[in-house]
């Protein structure tokens, strides 16, 4: 097809074939040529949001709820630098996203002109790839090469940055185009001689572990690691980017490796003779002091980026390739493995592992000072909506205890900011998931300090009408900065009280809900709870939001300090598990769950 | 640590250098030197990139840089199996009483006179680091004036070529 247009017009024609259906964003001066035929769009509907922080973030959720390419637009300068968060976000969480911006005229760029900023440069080390284009042709082209690049191999976000001359001169619209990207090779083919070497050393290990990160997820291989985790009896960790991977219901599912993690996930990896690691990258949150991480393990390593293997760990077996094909591939290597009469015996490895596991459950106390449990308000959550809610969450204590104390059974429940750790991420994160999955029971788990970063976008939810759910775990500080100035700086609470010593609700967060056209709650006592949590649930044609007060002095356990070694893992304040005694008389020989 | 020479193939478009110098100083990799120019394609320019890394490190750089998506193909180039070369441009005074012995070490280093003045000489030289290190040792005590070089170009010895098969599938794209 080949049709006379602007070059808006040929954008807003290239975003309906690249099937975006969704963009959320904020017209502005340079991008505002493209507002015009968006406007008419039937096959794209634009979600005007309060921020581009917002729409970023948006976009991310929406993304991460649907596997799909989410899209954000946002005009020149302030419109372009707003968005540097959310995509320094997606780049470090590996989101496919598009950022959409506008720019200054070619004939003025590089001038200073009004709201220019080189967002091409600025955004160079944050994102997969940018384009800066200036020629309206290139404009279809450009941006399906920008899906092409956001959704394949390790996905990421890329920007296209178009000049507002070339939104405003005509051109021939061209469908489809061909891509020109000579240098951009993918996905390779796993090696089969590595999988089958890691099938042998999987088969010869006697402390194995899968080590599953995000990339699982991204390669939609739930279901085959599912089969091979069976399939081989292997204890599994999923990291805080793949919760969801593997049923946290499953006998084999260790729980969370990391910071805060389990202290089986956490002592598994430590004491293992082999990490068979997929999709995940060795963060210095899952590894704590590198050196010391996992002493005795051999590791495979598959991942869908070259550049992840032996970054940070050397890998004694380095897989190439999608994840998803790596663990077909393994497990056919592992049934050849067994037919040869080669079978792991991991019997007393399990001993082990269900040992800590039972020894060291996750827990915590309800609070003897009358406060309300933030722990408890979670657990209760998690119960009442059941496996299939999408769980968002911001960044902190309330981000942890939703990760440990919501079971995830499905692929897809759980969105969170895990490597940049963006404050602000849940409310409009949430906001694109729900979007992206209507019909699917979306709730944030947000902090007061965080949801004090991005609320506004509640106002977007109310007009765009988009119910979702709010749990503002509330403890009128900035908890997990408060928890290190308790465990590390003697209790000096320099600046992480929200509330300076004041006693009134301030924010009014029911007030403020209500004031952004959304239904307000307020729950202050473990009674009231399932309560609450009920009546949020019964309303489904606003958004809601519930100010849940919670205690301060709360702590998230387990927890391994920044810089220390995952051995020293504390399940409490100065206490550490009792390997010892667990060891020689809790454990009474319940042996593999296969 | 030690010296790799690295040849980068990359589209001719603008802001590829930028990437790949922003890629080097963010991943906290330091260049020695780098030269770009282009090559026998219009649309494949080259650079020569010399790094002063450990191997695995150097591996880091070289997976990076293959993630770049300007960036065609990196080769990393043995001195023993390829020719390098940088220029130099050196101005040194060299008056009635001395320019005699500043020519005799022109001379020796097969290097040229690109220009006199009447207190100086400026000096052209190509060769590999060493020889160019080594001449700007042996002229420092006549007094450098000015001196300017250029990065490293390097090119594999023998009939192999590196571009061949990328600027074929460049081609096909282009």
């Amino acid at each position: 097809m080949s049709e006379r247009m602007t070059g808006a017009q040929a954008m807003v024609r290239a975003l309906e074939e690249l099937d975006a259906q969704v963009v959320f964003g904020i017209p502005g001066g340079a991008i505002l040529p493209a507002y015009d035929p968006l406007f008419d769009s039937t096959k794209v509907r634009h979600i005007l949001v309060r921020h581009e922080q917002g729409a970023g973030h948006a976009a991310t959720g929406y993304a991460q709820a649907t596997g799909r390419v989410g899209v954000c637009m946002a005009t020149s300068g302030p419109g372009a630098t707003n968005l540097v968060t959310p995509i320094a976000d997606a780049y470090m969480d590996s989101v496919p996203l598009v950022a959409i911006t506008g720019q200054v005229p070619s004939g003025a760029i590089g001038t200073d002109a009004f709201q220019e900023a080189d967002i091409c440069g600025i955004t160079m080390p944050i994102t997969k790839h940018n384009f800066l284009v200036q020629d309206p042709a290139d404009i279809p082209r450009t941006l399906a090469e920008a899906f092409h690049i956001a959704a394949t191999g390790r996905p990421g976000p890329v920007l296209v940055d178009i000049a507002k001359d070339a939104l405003q001169a005509e051109t021939t619209f061209e469908w489809p185009v061909e891509m020109q990207l000579p240098g951009y090779r993918p996905a390779a083919k796993p090696h089969g001689k590595q999988v089958r070497e890691a099938a042998r050393m999987i088969s010869e290990a006697k402390r194995p572990v899968l080590y599953v990160g995000g990339g699982v997820l991204k390669a939609n291989a739930t279901e085959e690691l599912r089969v091979l985790a069976e399939l081989t009896n292997v204890p599994v960790v999923t990291t805080l980017m793949a919760r969801g991977a593997f049923p946290d219901s499953h006998d084999q599912h260790l729980g969370m490796p990391g910071m805060h993690g389990t202290v089986s996930a956490v002592t598994a990896l430590q004491r293992a003779d082999l990490l068979i690691t997929l999709g995940a990258r060795f963060d210095d949150r899952v590894t704590g002091k590198l050196s010391s991480f996992a002493p005795d393990a051999k590791v495979i390593h598959a991942d869908i980026d070259p550049a992840e293997i032996s970054k940070n760990r050397v890998a004694d077996v380095p897989i190439v390739g999608d994840v998803r094909e790596v663990i077909a591939d393994l497990i056919v290597a592992m049934q050849a493995e067994h037919e040869a009469g080669r079978k792991g015996d991991y019997a007393a490895w399990w001993k082990q592992c269900n040992g800590w596991k039972r020894t060291y459950p996750l827990g915590y106390d309800m609070h003897t000072d009358g406060t309300l449990a933030p722990q408890y308000v979670i657990e209760r959550l998690g119960k009442l909506c059941g496996p299939d809610t999408i769980v968002v969450a911001g960044v902190g204590q309330h981000q942890m205890w939703a990760s440990q104390f919501v079971s995830y059974e499905k692929p897809g429940t759980w969105i969170n900011s895990g490597g940049l750790g963006t404050m602000g991420f849940a409310v409009p994160a949430a906001m694109g998931a729900k979007v992206g999955r209507p019909d699917t029971l979306v709730w944030a788990v947000d902090g007061d300090g965080c949801f004090q970063m991005t609320n506004q976008e509640l106002t977007t939810c109310a007009i765009e009408g988009i119910p979702i759910k709010i749990a503002i775990i509330n403890n009128g500080s900035l908890g997990m900065v408060r928890q290190w100035q308790t465990l590390f700086y003697e209790g000096r609470y320099s600046n992480t009280d929200l509330k300076a010593g004041r006693t009134q609700y301030l924010p009014d967060f029911v007030m403020l809900a209500e004031a952004m056209g959304c239904v307000g709650l307020r729950c202050e006592n473990a009674d009231d709870v399932d309560a609450t949590i009920e009546k949020a649930m019964s309303i489904n044609d606003a958004p809601v939001v519930i100010d849940f007060v919670v205690g301060k002095d709360a702590m998230v356990w387990p927890m391994v300090a920044a810089g220390t070694s995952n051995d020293d893992i504390k399940i409490a304040r100065e206490t550490a598990p009792d390997f010892d005694y667990e060891m020689g008389e809790v454990v009474d020989g319940e042996g593999s769950t296969a | 640590m030690s010296r790799h020479t690295l040849s980068v193939l990359v589209e001719n478009k603008p802001g590829v250098l930028a990437r790949v110098s922003a890629l080097f100083s963010r991943r906290g990799f330091n260049i020695d030197s780098l030269a770009v120019g282009p090559t026998e394609h219009p649309d494949v320019s080259r650079m020569t990139i010399a790094v002063n890394v450990e191997d695995l490190p150097l591996e880091q750089v070289t997976k990076q840089l293959n993630k770049l998506i300007n960036v065609l193909k990196v080769v990393e180039l043995d001195p023993a199996t390829s020719v390098q070369r940088e220029l130099l441009l050196v101005k040194v005074k060299a008056d009635q009483s001395v320019r005699s012995q500043v020519l005799e070490v022109v001379q020796l280093f097969r290097a040229k006179v690109v220009d006199v003045a009447a207190d100086a000489v400026t000096i052209e030289a190509t060769g590999n680091p060493d020889k160019l290190e080594a001449f700007i040792r042996v002229l420092e005590p006549f007094g450098i004036r000015e001196l300017v070089q250029s990065g490293m170009v390097a090119v594999g010895r023998g009939a192999r070529s590196i571009t061949d098969r990328t600027l074929r599938s460049v081609e096909r794209t282009a």
